[in-house]
C-alpha cells in the first residue's frame, strides 16, 4: 500500500494511465482525435494505446477540429462516452460552434431528453516558445458557457484522476492540461481513482493571505509562498482543481481566516477568472476583506515568441510574491 | 429495389399531408401572435422529409435544421407536443426550452432542429459512428441546405464520413436560396451533388418535388448506408412557398412571384396525389378525407397546446447539467 503510494509518474505518464483506465473501464468509451492513434499524441499522451486498443477506439482523425467535436457530440447524445481531443487550446476557434452552441446546450435546449457525456481534452498554456496561436489559456472561454464543466489538473495525480473523474461524468467536460507540465513528476496510484469534479485543493496552509489558483500556476504559487514565508507571511494556497463548477466555498471559508486574498492566473488578465473569483469574494465575504482582492495574470497581449519577451510576459513565482507583498503592505 | 406497397405509398401522402396542415396552421397561429420567436416553415418540400424518413426506424439518427418542424413530423412527431413547443408550454417536447428552432424527440431519433446553419452533418457523422460502433445496421441522416453545404462543418462531416466508411446519408434540400440568397449567388455550381466525388462518395441529384423519386434514391442510399459501403450526398431539387421565416410567399423583393408560382405548379403534394390517383392507390375522395381528418389532428393539437400550462419559473435551472 505504502510503495503503491510512493509511485511517480510524469503528468503526461498520468494522462496515459487515466486515458488507458477510462478505455479499460467503460466499454462505450474511444478516444479520437488528431495524431492521437499512430503517433501517440502530439505531446505522447495517449502513447500505447492504439496498439492496446486498437482503431476503433482510439481513432486518428482529419485535422478537422468541427468535424472531431461534432463526432463527439453526436456519438455521445446517440449513448457514447467519447474522449476527444483538441490537441492545443487555440485550435478552438476552429470548432466553437460544435462546443458552445451544441455541446454545451443540446441537453437544455431538448428539456433534459438528451443527455453528452462527452470528455474533451485539450493543452493549454505558454513557456515553450510556441508563440501567439499555440501557448493561450483560454479556459475562461469556456467557463462562460452553461452546460460545460472543466478542469484545469496542477499535477500528476489530478491529471489522471481528474480525466477518469470527467469520462464517467454524464455532462461535457472539459479537461485543460498543461504543456508545461507534461514532465513534472508526482505521487500517482496504479488503481482507478477520482479527483472529484468541483472540488478544491487546499496545498498549502497559511493565515497572511489567500492565493486562489490552479493549473501550472499551483506550482509556481507554492514557490512564491515558500519565498513569502521567508519574511515570516504564510500564505493558504488553494489549488481550485474545477473552474467549472467553482468551489467558492473552500475560497470564501479560506478568506475568511486571511482576510486577504490574491487569484493568480496565467491567462489574460482583463476578462480571465480572476475578475469573477474577485468579484464573489467581495459579494459574499466583504466584510471580512482588510484589502481589495487583487490578480496576477498574463498582460494584455498576444502571447509573444522570443524567450525573452514570454518570460515578461508569464506570471511567475517572482510575480506572485510582489503582488502578495504588496497585498499584505510589507 | 423493391416498388413500394400502396400502404408504403400511403404513408408517404400522408407524412406529407401532416406536414403541410401543421406548417400551415402553425403559420397562421404566429401571424395571430400566437407562437413567439422565429418560424420557418417547410411548405414546398414536403416531399424530401417524407420520401426519407418513410425509410428509418426510431433507431435511425436524424440531425435536421432551422427549419425542422417537416423533419420531426416525418419522423413520427405529435402534433400537440410539437405545437406545445412551439408556444412555450410545459408540456412540449422540450419543456419550453427549446422552441420552434431547436424542436427534438430523442425517443424518435430526432436530434434537434438547429439554429446554426451547417451545425447538424458533424453531429451525423457522430451518430453514425454510435451506431457502428455498436455494430447495428442503423443509418443516420443529416439534412441541411444549398446555403449550409457552403460552411466548412460540411466539409469536414463529408470527409469524415467518407474517409470511415460510416452509415450517413448528406440529404441536401436545395431550395435554392440560402436565406436570401439565390444559389447562384452564394455558389459556382448547380448541383451540390457535384461536391460529392471530391469527397469520395456517390452523389445523387433528384427531382424534391417528386415524393416518389426522393423514396427511391433515398432507398439505394440508406441500403448502401445499411450494407457498410458508406455515405450518399443526396440532393434535393426543391422550392419554399414561404419566406426565409414567416409565412409571406408573395410580393419579396429577393424572388419573383412568377418563379413561386412555376415551382406552385409543382406542388409536391399535387403531384403525388394525382400519382396515387393514376395507380388507383387514392381516390380524390380518400385524399379530401386525409387532409381533413389531419387537420382535425391538428386543431387538436393547437387546443393541447393552448391548454397546456407555461413552464414554471422555477425549471429555469433545470437540465443546464445532468
Amino acid at each position: 500500500m505504502a510503495e503503491a503510494e510512493q509511485r511517480e509518474l510524469t503528468y503526461v505518464d498520468a494522462i496515459i494511465e487515466g486515458a488507458r483506465t477510462i478505455l479499460l473501464e467503460q466499454d462505450n468509451a474511444f478516444i479520437a482525435g488528431e495524431d492521437v492513434g499512430g503517433a501517440g499524441g502530439v505531446f505522447g499522451s495517449y502513447r500505447g494505446l492504439l496498439e492496446e486498443f486498437g482503431p476503433e477506439r482510439v481513432v486518428d482523425t482529419p485535422i478537422s477540429e468541427e468535424g472531431i467535436v461534432g463526432l463527439g457530440v453526436g456519438a455521445a447524445a446517440t449513448g457514447l462516452r467519447p474522449v476527444i481531443d483538441i490537441m492545443f487550446m487555440d485550435f478552438m476557434g476552429e470548432c466553437m460552434d460544435e462546443i458552445a452552441n451544441q455541446m454545451a446546450k443540446m441537453r437544455y435546449m431538448f428539456g433534459g431528453s438528451a443527455k453528452l457525456p462527452v470528455t474533451v481534452v485539450t493543452m493549454s498554456g505558454g513557456g515553450r516558445n510556441l508563440a501567439a496561436q499555440h501557448s493561450q489559456s483560454l479556459e475562461a472561454w469556456l467557463c462562460h458557457l452553461p452546460g460545460l464543466k472543466v478542469v484545469a489538473p496542477s499535477t500528476p495525480y489530478d491529471a489522471k484522476g481528474l480525466l477518469i473523474a470527467a469520462s464517467r461524468d454524464d455532462n461535457p467536460v472539459f479537461t485543460v492540461m498543461n504543456k508545461m507540465s507534461l514532465a513534472n513528476r508526482g505521487a500517482v496510484p496504479e488503481e482507478s481513482y477520482e479527483v472529484p469534479i468541483g472540488k478544491a485543493n487546499v496545498v498549502r496552509e497559511g493565515e497572511d493571505l489567500t492565493i486562489i489558483t490552479y493549473s501550472r500556476m499551483v506550482s509556481e504559487s507554492l514557490t512564491a509562498a515558500e519565498a513569502l514565508a521567508q519574511d515570516g507571511v504564510e500564505a493558504e494556497v488553494i489549488d481550485l482543481r474545477s473552474l467549472q463548477p467553482m468551489d467558492t466555498d473552500t475560497v470564501i471559508e479560506s478568506v475568511a481566516k486571511t482576510h486577504r486574498a490574491v487569484v493568480v492566473h496565467e491567462a489574460v488578465r482583463f476578462g480571465g477568472l480572476g475578475g469573477e473569483i474577485a468579484s464573489q469574494i467581495q459579494e459574499l465575504a466583504f466584510d471580512e476583506l482588510d484589502a481589495p482582492v487583487s490578480r496576477v495574470g498574463a498582460p494584455f497581449s498576444p502571447v509573444p515568441f522570443s524567450a525573452v519577451l514570454e518570460q515578461t510576459y508569464l506570471p511567475n513565482a517572482d510575480k506572485i510574491v510582489a503582488e502578495s507583498r504588496s497585498l499584505i503592505g510589507a | 429495389m423493391s416498388t413500394p406497397s400502396d400502404d408504403v405509398l400511403l404513408d408517404i401522402h400522408r407524412r406529407m399531408v401532416r406536414i403541410r396542415t401543421f406548417e400551415t396552421e402553425a403559420g397562421r397561429m404566429a401571424e395571430a401572435g400566437k407562437i413567439p420567436g422565429a418560424l420557418h416553415l417547410y411548405v414546398g418540400e414536403e416531399a424530401v422529409a417524407a420520401g426519407v424518413m418513410v425509410h428509418l426506424s426510431n433507431e435511425d439518427w436524424i440531425t435536421s435544421t432551422h427549419r425542422g418542424h417537416g423533419h420531426l413530423i416525418a419522423k413520427g412527431g405529435e402534433f400537440d407536443r410539437m405545437f406545445a413547443e412551439l408556444f412555450g408550454r410545459a408540456t412540449g417536447y422540450c419543456r419550453g426550452k427549446g422552441g420552434s428552432m431547436h424542436i427534438s424527440n430523442m425517443d424518435l431519433g430526432m436530434l434537434g432542429a438547429n439554429g446554426i446553419v451547417g451545425a447538424g452533418p458533424p453531429i451525423a457523422v457522430g451518430a453514425a459512428f454510435s451506431t457502428k460502433y455498436r455494430k447495428t445496421d442503423r443509418v443516420a441522416v443529416t439534412f441541411f441546405g444549398d446555403g449550409a453545404s457552403n460552411e466548412g462543418s460540411f466539409h469536414e462531416a463529408a470527409n469524415m464520413a467518407a474517409l470511415y466508411k460510416l452509415p450517413v446519408i448528406f440529404v441536401c434540400e436545395n431550395n435554392g436560396y440560402g436565406e436570401y440568397t439565390p444559389q447562384a449567388k452564394h455558389q459556382a455550381i448547380v448541383d451540390v451533388a457535384d461536391r460529392a466525388s471530391g469527397y469520395g462518395m456517390p452523389g445523387v441529384v433528384v427531382d424534391g418535388m417528386d415524393a416518389m423519386a426522393v423514396y427511391e434514391a433515398a432507398d439505394a442510399a440508406i441500403e448502401r448506408a445499411r450494407a457498410g459501403d458508406g455515405p450518399t450526398l443526396l440532393e434535393c431539387k426543391t422550392y419554399r412557398f414561404f419566406d426565409h421565416v414567416g409565412v409571406r410567399g408573395m410580393g419579396l423583393t429577393y424572388r419573383t412571384d412568377e418563379e413561386l408560382a412555376e415551382w406552385q405548379k409543382r406542388d409536391p403534394i399535387h403531384l403525388f396525389e394525382a400519382r396515387l390517383a393514376e395507380l388507383g392507390v387514392l381516390s380524390k375522395d380518400d385524399a379530401v378525407a386525409i387532409h381533413e381528418e389531419v387537420l382535425a389532428e391538428v386543431r387538436a393539437g393547437i387546443e393541447f397546446a393552448e391548454a397546456s400550462p407555461t413552464p414554471d419559473p422555477d425549471t429555469l435551472l433545470d437540465d443546464v447539467y445532468a
